[in-house]
């Protein structure tokens, strides 16, 4: 009994501390944002709060919020699977064919856009993809006489900062799952008479499920939200949900409205997973 | 001991403010860096007067009332975008200005002079002091301008028109091309249509000064909204083949107004001042050493050199009859044009 209450104790010591960070830092500030998502006006000005659902019938019943939503989910698609497409290969050949000091350096160059501010990745990235800019110069130097080549105010400008931006992830969380594979099932499996798009498909790729699936919560989440990538890369085509979400808030003061189409937006990313998760579960445990 | 010393501090600072001001002191309520605070200027203000001059600065419209209504009898004179002048007389925080006392004043311009933006039951509450428009800047080199707002729509420059991502600002400019009152337009459908129909000419959305005379020099616009000021600096301090069109329809125009705060300890000298910084001594010098905006008096401009742009484009009256003034916007407006404009936007980014 008194081993039993002292654990309890320990538990609560031990574990306290971590609930309370997450109550301060998240729950409270969403907490209030959703209180004034409920709200008829925001914080500022003198007037009583008054409950009202109208900033949530606002997102039904305006087209425009919906075609952005939409517009926002396959931005996410899209970059997700760019990451998936090119993440996935350079995770595998990290973990299985480099060996050694090289895979530290080459990892180094992986999380070094990390260590620069966003801002400034995109703000090259604008340098980059402009009309004589670098990737236009580099383009006429091997080939004169192509037509110019600029890429800003557009959105494959914001797929490619964006993929930039998030490709780390992709790429460490695949490692992760790749090199944790016991080299022995790929032996067995060579021994057995499997060629290689066998492995890799009936081995490999099953195994590496759980980073590819973490690698792809950890991209969508944050780019279906994004706003200033958009912004800044896609001017007038760079309008999604994300920049309405922003302007609410630093344009107009309507907290209300930019706290309803938040909540709606993590509405459809719960959802989401959600309907992901069947899948994930039944890949998780045959491993 | 931390509380007592903020109790300290506090009666400290009640008995600084309530202390009776030295006469000869005059504390002016400005932006920093916006004219009344160029050394020379205060220095030639001290000389001549005698006053000493004090500033003090806010950061938004809404600070400078925050400070008159908690520092009433803090300030003499204050700097008042005229969207706000009537809201300040409204609330006492500024007192009537005898004219007679302001030797200038027959020489400011009449439209900025008497706009009913600085008048409250006939009473005068603000000195037209200075001006700027939001309008269009074109390439001297590849565009005629014509005189309408219409050249951000004309076909000849689809894919060469750059505007600011602002939401008043477009909704605005969209208000003068459907030929309506731009605070209060009543056709908001035709403002809608109208920002559309601006989708194919549009190439890019400017955010600053330094970016729009980037990208101008990269060719990436011909036509493009800006504002008066910097247009001045691009073709001045630039050297870029910038003009300027003040179209027919209107401009946004905004209006500086210099008013005496109620409660002042030394109006006198106060509407000294006032009537030095509306006076064409300063003006002049202010804007061919510094870079200023218009001036609301008529003679200071005339003074300028013949190529000064504030005189060549501002500088005529014909085109400056039909200017709009900014009116204060209230929060329900400011959401309805940020809607219409996102609604756009969307459309755009199809």
């Amino acid at each position: 009994m008194r081993i039993e209450s002292r654990r309890r104790w320990a538990i609560a010591w031990l574990t306290g501390p971590a609930y309370l960070w997450l109550a301060v830092t998240i729950f409270l500030p969403l907490s209030a944002m959703l209180y004034f998502s409920f709200q008829k006006k925001g914080p500022f000005g003198r007037h009583a709060s008054e409950f009202s659902l109208k900033h949530y019938e606002a997102f039904f019943t305006k087209g425009y919020l919906q075609d952005l939503m939409w517009r926002s989910l396959e931005m996410g698609f899209h970059v997700t699977l760019l990451c998936i497409l090119i993440g996935f290969p350079a995770a595998y050949w990290l973990a299985r064919r480099i060996r050694g000091r090289w895979r530290e350096a080459l990892f180094l160059l992986i999380v070094l856009p990390f260590w620069s501010n966003a801002l400034v990745r995109i703000f090259s990235w604008t340098i980059v993809l402009r009309p004589d800019g670098v990737l236009d110069r580099a383009v006429h130097l091997v080939i004169p006489g192509l037509p110019t080549i600029d890429l800003t105010d557009s959105y494959a400008a914001i797929i490619i900062g964006l993929v930039h931006s998030y490709l780390p992830y992709m790429i460490l969380t695949c490692f992760l799952s790749l090199q944790a594979i016991d080299e022995s099932l790929l032996e067995a499996a060579r021994s057995l008479g499997a060629r290689s798009w066998t492995i890799l498909a009936r081995i490999i790729l099953p195994l590496a499920v759980p980073g590819l699936a973490a690698g792809s919560i950890l991209i969508f989440v944050p780019v279906i939200g994004s706003f200033f990538e958009p912004r800044l890369l896609g001017g007038p085509k760079g309008t999604v949900i994300g920049t309405v979400i922003e302007e609410q808030f630093t344009v107009v003061s309507n907290w209300p409205l930019g706290g309803a189409l938040s909540f709606i937006l993590l509405a459809i990313v719960l959802l989401i997973l959600a309907a992901a998760s069947p899948v994930l579960k039944k890949h998780m445990s045959t491993t | 001991m931390r509380t007592s010393g903020m109790i300290a501090s506090a009666l400290l600072a009640a008995a600084v403010a309530a202390q009776p001001l030295a006469a000869a002191e005059v504390r002016v309520l400005n932006w920093q860096g916006y004219g009344t605070d160029e050394t020379w200027g205060v220095e030639a203000f001290e000389a001549s007067t005698g006053h000493t001059v004090v500033h003090d600065y806010f950061n938004s419209e809404q600070e400078m009332l925050t400070k008159l209504r908690t520092s009433p009898g803090a300030y003499d004179v204050v700097l008042i975008n005229s969207a706000f002048t009537i809201q300040a007389a409204e609330e006492g925080l500024i007192q009537p200005i005898d004219s007679a006392a302001i030797t200038n004043f027959g020489d400011l311009s009449p439209g900025l002079r008497d706009a009913a933006e600085f008048r409250l039951d006939g009473d005068l509450y603000g000195v037209a002091w200075t001006w700027g428009l939001t309008s269009i800047a074109y390439d001297t080199e590849e565009v005629d301008p014509g005189n309408t707002i219409n050249i951000l729509w004309d076909p000849a420059h689809a894919g060469n028109v750059a505007v600011r991502d602002d939401s008043v600002e477009n909704v605005y400019l969209a208000a003068l091309a459907t030929g309506q009152n731009m605070n209060a337009p009543d056709d908001l459908d035709a403002i809608r249509q109208k920002l559309r129909d601006l989708k194919p000419q549009i190439r890019t959305f400017w955010s600053s000064e330094d970016e729009w005379n980037k990208e101008f020099v990269a060719d990436a616009f011909d036509v493009a909204v800006y504002w008066s000021g910097s247009a001045s600096r691009s073709a001045k301090a630039f050297g870029l083949p910038v003009g300027y069109l003040i179209p027919e329809e209107g401009a946004i125009a905004w209006l500086d107004g210099l008013s005496l705060a109620a409660g002042s300890a030394n109006p006198e000298g106060a509407l000294q001042f006032i009537d030095y910084m509306v006076s064409p001594d300063h003006f002049v010098r202010w804007d061919t050493e510094v870079g200023a905006p218009a001036s609301a008096n008529g003679v200071a401009m005339n003074q300028l050199p013949e190529d000064a742009f504030n005189r060549q484009v501002l500088g005529d009256p014909a085109a400056t009859a039909n200017l709009q003034f900014m009116a204060p916007l209230s929060d329900e407006t400011r959401e309805t044009f940020l809607e219409i404009w996102e609604e756009t936007k969307a459309w755009y980014a199809e």
